[in-house]
């Protein structure tokens, strides 16, 4: 790894998505996303009853910056399942509609469950859905 | 502004034999939905076949074009 000690927001995203089983970097709060495409995310997840960890990414432009660096994927949101990137809005519908998504995130949840890590500092502000 | 002729056309020079079907979503030329078709596909996950597509685009993702939805195709 190249410039984690530089780079400390690429280092708090990459911790947020290891720790987190499953992650959603999005536009505004669950609550109140500001996207019609993180709005959407978050309905199918909260559909699929799933625990799971929100990052904002409208406060810092640089958190976006430094995500899509880590995840060579351009668009918000991005959904993370067991540290890996599962996709944005259109991959997370698609796998939602086929069942694939449902079939993941239980396999996930069936894996031992951890506690979603607390944010960084004031790095990330990560708010944990545990509905 | 760019718009859904343009983006079907690099796309399809983009990847090679690739099809490709675009639409303004919202009419205001920054919202597209694409359906992509590419032999290129064969054997990639859905995240790096969208990889491959919005590779065409850069940094214009997010920028220009807000937002091009997608849906790839292996044949």
């Amino acid at each position: 790894m190249t410039d984690q000690h530089d780079n400390p927001i690429r280092q708090a995203i990459a911790d947020a998505i290891a720790s987190n089983d499953v992650i959603l970097f999005m536009k505004g709060s669950p609550d109140a996303p500001a996207c019609g495409f993180s709005a959407r995310t978050v309905g199918i997840l909260q559909a699929l009853d799933t625990r799971f960890a929100a990052v904002d990414v409208l406060p810092d432009p640089r958190i976006r910056q430094e995500l899509s660096a880590l995840s060579q994927w351009p668009t918000i949101p991005q959904l993370f399942v067991g540290g890996e990137l599962v996709g944005g809005c259109d991959i997370v519908t698609e796998m939602f509609e086929t069942g694939e998504l449902a079939t993941l995130l239980h396999a996930e949840s069936a894996a031992e469950y951890s506690e979603p890590a607390a944010a960084d500092g004031a790095t990330l502000q990560i708010e944990n859905r545990l509905s | 502004m760019p718009d859904a002729a343009a983006i079907k056309a690099r796309i399809e020079a983009a990847i090679p034999g690739a099809k490709a079907e675009v639409d303004d979503w919202t009419g205001g030329g920054d919202h597209f939905r694409a359906t992509v078709v590419a032999d290129a596909f064969a054997g990639l996950s859905r995240v790096q076949q969208h990889r491959l597509v919005y590779e065409v685009f850069g940094d214009e993702i997010g920028g220009p074009i807000h937002a091009l939805s997608l849906t790839t195709i292996s044949p």
